[in-house]
């Protein structure tokens, strides 16, 4: 419990540290490297919620792919690499506000109804952790329950992959 | 653990995405910024699916499953604009994209 704590403490810190310097560093490079961080460490808070299967998905879908597409994106919108010009607008400062605002807001209305409502203990094996929330019930659960809405993400992925094909042709 | 020390952790990484939106005038940083924001809901999909049993469980992973999904598929498209843009001006600098504005 007092292990679980600490490594959601490390990864907290972490990953907030790694998002707030994601919004204000000068280098677009750097920005997507931070993102990486940032996504690593969500990614390990996804096992310690026991759900490893989607971990495992964020590591190959946003790190393996979206970060790739991100680096590629800033390679090919920029003459040179670097520190080039301004990133952030005037707005920064009401920027700041407005996010302030809402972080009070979430922070407030959470501590207000959940206070300290904790997670259930989950005092089951590997075996039957496996069977009845793991990788496995997962699976069985897209390919039942959610087999239509899983069909329709499949057709909105090709509809994504013709309309990203179809922008950047030049013709 | 506690289900609210997950529900803050999504909240300050919102904000931070938020603030991301706002401030930033580079279109792919914008992206980024969005990917922050779909990722801080992922992490409340996925703990308050623990708080309800088991079928609670998984119907929190699978949402979160399909909200990674369309995350991809949206900076595919996304990018894709942010090029288009880029070869038609010359710039992804967003203060400068007003051609719509009256």
């Amino acid at each position: 419990m007092i292990a679980q704590n600490i490594a959601f403490g490390i990864l907290a810190a972490s990953s907030v540290l790694a998002a707030i310097r994601m919004v204000t560093t000068k280098n677009v490079v750097h920005a997507a490297l931070y993102l990486v961080v940032v996504l690593g460490s969500v990614a390990a808070n996804y096992i310690l919620l026991a759900a490893e299967f989607v971990a495992v998905v964020q590591l190959l879908v946003y790190i393996g792919a979206i970060v790739v597409l991100f680096l590629f994106g800033v390679m090919l919108t920029r003459a040179k690499l670097g520190h080039e010009g301004e990133l952030d607008n005037d707005q920064r400062g009401l920027a700041a506000v407005t996010a302030l605002l809402i972080l009070g807001i979430l922070g407030y209305v959470l501590v207000d109804y959940f206070g300290d409502d904790k997670l259930p203990q989950l005092n089951r094996t590997h075996e039957q952790l496996n069977a009845t929330r793991g990788t496995g019930a997962v699976g069985n659960a897209i390919f039942s329950t959610y087999l239509i809405p899983f069909e329709v993400v499949s057709v909105l992925l090709l509809a994504a992959l013709v309309g990203a094909i179809v922008l950047a042709r030049r013709d | 653990m506690l289900l609210n020390q997950f529900l803050l952790l999504g909240a300050v990484l919102f904000c931070i995405g938020v603030y991301g939106v706002l401030a930033r005038k580079n279109g792919v940083l914008v992206l980024m910024s969005i990917e922050l924001i779909l990722n801080s809901v992922n992490i409340n999909l996925v703990a308050f699916g623990m708080m309800g049993g088991d079928a609670a469980a998984i119907t929190g992973q699978v949402f979160a499953l399909f909200v990674i999904t369309v995350a991809a598929a949206e900076v595919g498209v996304g990018l894709a604009i942010v090029l288009l843009i880029y070869r038609n001006r010359t710039t992804v600098d967003l203060d400068e994209v007003d051609l719509m504005k009256g």
